[in-house]
């Protein structure tokens, strides 16, 4: 019998990896606190503030968008923190690693699952957050009908087509996918971070330094494009800001889109080619220095 | 040591590369009225720390909304002074939610104007009134600002409208933002209906009021309201507009 031959790419063995770090991930207890933290915040804006109906659906939307965002950042970053250092420490990555497994199918495979891992936990909160949207809108719709059930018929109308716009917004499904992307980008970064970082404290550290940069680098950006005055360090120093940090604040959309704004395509393609090519240059580059690590 | 290195350089390359992608998208992003918050050191100071800490961090609209929620309370315990600390932090870390603009510019103008001219703690009426006419100027204030912030949207010029026209009596000048109000695209259909009344008050400017009414008029039975017919009929008798000019007469009984 002829032995098969090992191919050098087996999207296979990506994919059970892949399987077998969104299991790992889901075990953990931290992934489950973010997640009902998640939940528990988008399910409590109902209870938040009784304003008018604007005011109302305006506060719901903004503190479960908010929610989302912070706990898709929160575990991109958290669960890929840990992931190296663990394997390391369980030896599961000596395992690995030992089989004819490419490093860079061991970083995609890795990095696949904490996306899976992301993407599902995204689509638990959205959808916790449409169900609490649409029940907060019916009981408005409700009340509203109510109120004016002697008003002439085009002015229910009127009334009823006022608390539905104010409720759900079609832009808000993009100014989400923007949220994940930025979580996508988040996990890369906090990956390639994590190739020549020592502990999972520092990594996570890091990270926290980078997010607060990131959504600085915009403004560096504009003053060392600008060439805002200050002397030579001022101006090396924010060069390597805008070079080296991704610009965070791009990725914060959905504040002014709940507020009223449309987003056009060009805005949020634009936006979310940044998105996945910072993903991507992430990868790659986690999988460089990951090849040249000492094991 | 050398992976690193080389990592650093691609970092670098990669940097060069996407600064004008990324300052293009910025463009676009204020362009198309994203962005609308500047992080710099003044709002560093109208913000607070925790604030600006927010506002880093990407949650500037929870941060806004725990603080309309807390001037929310403000108003039930009718601390106008902290009220208005809130909202200038809550109007400037979310610039384009006109609901704020509105209800701040409400409170100012119409509570805390009307809480101060019964302030039973001053005795002087000439005090009062004084803070009074400031309330109605903060009120102002925050709808200009909100306009100048969001000036593709009606609403805030109506409300400024509706300010100047019932906290001013000032006519001319409602009439003017009715008439900005109906130039935007989702303007409502009375706007310009409004901004004809309103000049219809104003001296000196009966002829062009009576013009504008009488083009909503011709514009079919929608346009013609009572009050609408009220101000027609009142300005053909001040500019004593010919008889067979005037509007049929069964209109007018209506």
């Amino acid at each position: 019998m002829i032995p098969k031959r090992h191919s050098v790419f087996s999207l296979s063995r990506i994919l059970a990896i892949t399987g077998n770090t969104l299991t790992e991930l889901t075990r953990l207890k931290v992934f489950y606190v973010l997640l009902v933290f998640g939940l528990l915040l988008i399910g409590s804006s109902i209870f938040m503030a009784q304003f008018s109906f604007q005011q109302e659906f305006q506060i719901l939307k903004d503190v479960s968008l908010g929610a989302i965002s912070m706990f898709t950042s929160l575990l991109a970053i958290v669960a890929t923190a840990r992931m190296l250092p663990q394997d390391v420490e369980d030896r599961t990555l000596y395992t690995i690693l030992a089989k004819p497994v490419p490093r860079f199918e061991y970083v995609v495979g890795k990095i696949a699952g904490v996306l899976l891992l992301l993407a599902i936990s995204t689509l638990v909160m959205v959808a916790a957050f449409l169900a609490v949207l649409y029940m907060r809108e019916q009981a408005v719709l409700q009340v509203t009908a109510k109120q004016m059930a002697s008003a002439p018929p085009e002015q229910l109308a009127d009334a009823l087509n006022a608390v539905r716009a104010s409720a759900f917004n079609v832009d808000l499904i993009p100014g989400i996918i923007i949220i994940f992307l930025k979580a996508c980008l988040l996990t890369a970064l906090t990956l390639f971070v994590s190739t020549f970082a020592t502990s999972t404290i520092f990594t996570i550290v890091v990270m926290v330094f980078i997010y607060f940069i990131g959504h600085l680098e915009a403004t560096a950006r504009e003053y060392w494009l600008m060439a805002h005055g200050g002397g030579l360090i001022t101006r090396v120093f924010l060069a390597i800001l805008a070079l080296l940090f991704p610009d965070l604040q791009a990725f914060n959309l959905v504040d002014d889109i709940v507020a009223g704004t449309a987003i056009s395509m060009a805005v949020f393609f634009k936006t979310a080619l940044l998105g996945i090519f910072y993903t991507v240059i992430y990868t790659l580059l986690s999988v460089f220095v990951f090849y040249g690590k000492e094991l | 040591m050398t992976r690193g290195l080389i990592a650093l350089a691609v970092l670098i390359v990669v940097g060069l590369l996407k600064l004008p992608v990324e300052h293009d998208l910025a463009v676009l992003h204020r362009q198309e009225h994203f962005r609308g918050v500047e992080f710099n050191l003044d709002l560093r100071e109208k913000v607070g720390q925790l604030g600006f800490i927010a506002a880093l961090s990407g949650f500037r609209a929870i941060v806004a909304d725990a603080l309309f929620i807390q001037a929310h309370a403000a108003w039930e315990n009718t601390q106008w002074g902290r009220m208005l600390w809130l909202f200038r932090q809550i109007t400037t870390l979310q610039p384009r939610v006109l609901l704020f603009w509105d209800t701040a510019a409400w409170h100012m103008a119409w509570n805390a104007s009307v809480a101060a001219m019964n302030d039973t703690s001053q005795p002087r009426q000439a005090l009062r009134v004084k803070a009074q006419r400031e309330y109605f100027a903060i009120g102002k204030e925050f709808l200009e600002r909100g306009i100048k912030n969001n000036p593709d949207r009606p609403e805030l010029y109506e409300a400024l409208a509706r300010l100047y026209k019932e906290k001013y009596k000032d006519h001319e000048r409602a009439a003017e933002y009715y008439a900005k109000a109906a130039a935007l695209p989702d303007a409502k259909p009375w706007d310009r209906r409004f901004s004809a009344y309103e000049l219809s008050y104003c001296e000196g400017r009966e002829r062009e009021a009576y013009e504008r009414l009488r083009s909503l008029y011709d514009e079919g039975e929608k346009e013609r309201l009572p009050t609408l017919i009220k101000r027609l009929q009142s300005l053909e008798d001040k500019l004593a507009i010919p008889p067979e000019q005037r509007i049929p007469d069964k209109l007018m009984k209506r």
